[in-house]
């Protein structure tokens, strides 16, 4: 219901359709599943508004790799929290193929997995509560931890490399 | 050994408090039991049979003296008074109360341990040789990189929500205590023709309904690129290995459909992408590791000690604990000795707040204040001096933790079975008592020589029964339990899974079953051969035919 992004909430500006639903006028937003941007890329290409896709379990990211500066957003489906394909995603995409636009967590996205998908690259949330208390969650999902052991790309410092400097400072 | 750093102590601490705060939204009804299900169990609290029952971590199976001390506390405060000791080299708790769990595991904290993954589908914890450090056909101590893979598999982000569970296991010496090969990943260290020390990668190895022992995905990884190889190999199977099946999601399905060269072909792709990035680890922090795990301050002895082998000649109690449960140690006048968990009629495993605090008061006297815990549910004191073996001996026996049967017939590895566990068909514990008050007398047992039994109260195979030399299965057929017989498993480095023998025995023939294999083989083994040297030598058929003649 409500999406958040940098610790704020966000409008719903994007039209999303399956597989095989009407595409909204030229102009709009629009968010389709990979499987029909690879069937109709280039008019999808084609079109005025902006352009994002979804990712669904077992989908390839790499599918993406020659038209990632047109995407202003990709959505990573976790249909169910169990379903942990998405993490190696966000991390295939921003790590590796270098996406900037907004990476968005849909579907089964809960308050304890919040922080772990943000360390994977995502930096926006779908979440099935009302603004504030998604802001609420997002908030204090990213504060409950505050070490990290893994380099994951995400900027945070980690606990090995905090560790170095110590050592350094002290030689 | 490893201690906790400031930054180490803060991922616990907060951890513990996220703990208390969704135990406290579950006991106010703030989530439901399905809500709170998934963020229990990557605490290591499950809901067994008749009670929550808490998974302490024991990472890589190494406990200081104090740590032991406080898992004793924690079995006296919050359990029954005894704590089980786990194929994972973990320990667990039958009987805690939910709302008492977040004040365990504070007090777990104070002592630099956790719950943390020792539940879910993520990486569990590592396993390793139980004498690492201390052995004396060791190539090297393995720890500085298991606690690497602590660290790096602790709370990983990305693989936190796996297929399934994953586990890995290392040995640092060619003959493998650590069962690697029924693991996820199995490490073994071992030198290049460069003259390097680095690791031999297995996967897809595993028990449970599909057992399968391992297959070398890579001949050689070096130390610098063990943690990237890690994390290609996870990577593919995160995003690869199955998860329409539960039964079908372990990355040995993965292995055992696509074939190890085409899960070779993807991992190597990935790591070649990633090999050069953060997760390169340089040879000063390797170092770093290494240091924490220094040898203790041995002291310069010579390998023989009067007063020990006069012990021994004085005391045949003494040199039969001697023969079965003391190994050699790489250092001249030490020796490690196992604390045998597995009392004669005992439940395998158990051990009682009182017996662990006085292996915590020994260890501290004469090892270093270092304890091992075995995947095979014993204990270890790894470095005792020669000279105290005896002094060791006379406490432990005094406590019911002299027995001398490590490796015998009565060492058997059983799971908790249907006295605790909701998934069991059968009950194992009262079988393994049965059997080793069967085979309780102890000259018989050392004539019968290495036999490693190893029972499962259902498919799950907690109890490793496809490894055991002889294995059983306890299953359900309308209502009543009966066993499965399997014959030449082996958890070593020669690993092999078991062959069921035939048609299962009713709880009241499967002793006597048992010792008809062991009688056939007493007849026919030549010399020097053990129960599986001859299994493999004479096949199936002289053992079925004893089992079930014209049947």
């Amino acid at each position: 219901m409500a999406i958040v992004k940098n610790d704020s909430v966000i409008e719903q500006e994007w039209n999303t359709v399956d597989a095989e639903g009407d595409l909204p006028a030229s102009d709009e937003n629009l968010i389709v599943p990979l499987a029909r941007f690879k069937e109709e890329r280039d008019s999808l290409l084609g079109r005025n508004g902006g352009l994002g896709v979804q990712l669904n379990p077992g989908d390839a990211p790499e599918d993406l790799a020659d038209d990632l500066d047109r995407l202003s957003i990709i959505t990573v489906n976790f249909p169910a929290y169990t379903d942990g394909r998405g993490y190696s995603y966000g991390r295939v995409l921003r790590e590796r193929m270098g996406f900037t636009g907004e990476l968005r967590a849909v579907g089964d996205v809960l308050r304890d997995q919040i922080l772990y998908m943000h360390r994977c690259g995502f930096d926006a949330y779908d979440l099935k509560v009302e603004g504030e208390v998604a802001l609420n969650k997002v908030r204090a999902a990213l504060k409950e931890m505050s070490v990290y052991y893994q380099p994951t790309g995400d900027g945070r410092v980690t606990a090995q490399s905090l560790r170095e400097r110590r050592r350094a400072a002290l030689q | 050994m490893y201690r906790y750093d400031d930054f180490d102590r803060q991922l616990v601490h907060e951890r513990t408090e996220q703990f208390r705060e969704q135990v406290k939204r579950r006991l106010a009804g703030d989530i439901t039991e399905e809500q709170f299900r998934p963020l229990r169990l990557m605490n290591g609290v499950y809901l067994q049979l008749h009670a929550y029952m808490l998974r302490v971590a024991v990472p890589y199976g190494t406990l200081r003296a104090d740590q032991l001390r406080q898992l004793g506390m924690i079995a006296r405060v919050y359990d029954k008074g005894y704590g089980h000791f786990t194929t994972r080299q973990n320990i667990q708790y039958n009987w805690p109360k939910l709302d008492e769990i977040p004040d365990a595991l504070l007090d777990l904290a104070k002592v630099e341990m956790h719950a943390i993954q020792t539940s879910g589908n993520c990486i569990r914890n590592t396993t390793t040789d139980q004498y690492a450090g201390a052995a004396a056909d060791e190539i090297e101590d393995p720890r500085p990189y298991c606690e690497l893979i602590r660290q790096w598999s602790t709370f990983h982000p990305e693989f936190t929500y796996l297929p399934r569970k994953f586990k890995i296991a290392v040995t640092g010496s060619p003959n493998d205590r650590a069962a690697v090969k029924v693991h996820d990943i199995g490490l073994r260290m071992h030198q290049n023709d460069a003259g390097e020390t680095g690791f031999e990668v297995m996967v897809g190895g595993g028990l449970g309904r599909t057992p399968f022992v391992g297959k070398t995905i890579r001949e050689f990884i070096g130390k610098n690129d063990l943690f990237s190889y890690l994390e290609a190999i996870l990577r593919v199977y995160n995003r690869f290995g199955r998860r329409d099946n539960k039964y079908k999601a372990r990355i040995k399905i993965l292995v055992h459909e696509e074939g190890i060269d085409k899960i070779r072909e993807l991992v190597e792709e990935e790591w070649a992408q990633i090999k050069d990035g953060s997760l390169r680890v340089d040879d000063a922090e390797i170092a770093h590791y290494i240091e924490q795990f220094a040898p203790p301050a041995f002291e310069a002895l010579s390998d023989d000690d009067a007063d020990f082998e006069r012990h021994k000649l004085e005391n045949r109690r003494f040199a039969n604990w001697v023969r079965s449960n003391v190994i050699a140690h790489k250092q001249p006048g030490y020796a490690i000795a196992n604390v045998s968990l597995k009392p004669i009629g005992g439940i395998p495993g158990d051990a009682t707040d009182t017996q662990m605090e006085l292996v915590a008061d020994l260890s501290e006297k004469y090892s270093f204040g270092d304890v091992r815990v075995t995947h095979e549910q014993n204990l270890v004191l790894p470095h005792v001096k020669k000279a105290d073996l005896f002094a060791v001996w006379s406490e432990l026996d005094k406590a019911d933790l002299g027995t001398a049967n490590l490796g015998y017939v009565t060492d058997i590895i059983s799971c908790p079975g249907l006295d605790y566990c909701a998934l069991a068909t059968a009950r194992s514990i009262p079988l393994s008592q049965r059997i080793s008050e069967r085979f309780g007398d102890l000259d018989r047992q050392h004539d019968i020589g290495e036999l490693k039994i190893k029972i499962s109260g259902c498919i799950n195979a907690c109890g490793h029964h496809h490894v055991g030399h002889i294995g059983i299965l306890g299953l359900d057929k309308r209502g009543k339990e009966f066993y499965q017989i399997t014959l030449g498993g082996d958890a070593s480095q020669d690993a092999s899974i078991g062959k069921i023998a035939g048609a299962g025995f009713s709880e009241a023939e499967v002793v006597d079953a048992i010792e008809s294999l062991v009688t056939k083989y007493i007849d026919i083994r030549e010399s020097g051969e053990r129960f599986i040297d001859t299994y493999r030598r004479v096949g199936m058929d002289p053992f079925k035919e004893v089992l079930y003649g014209d049947r």
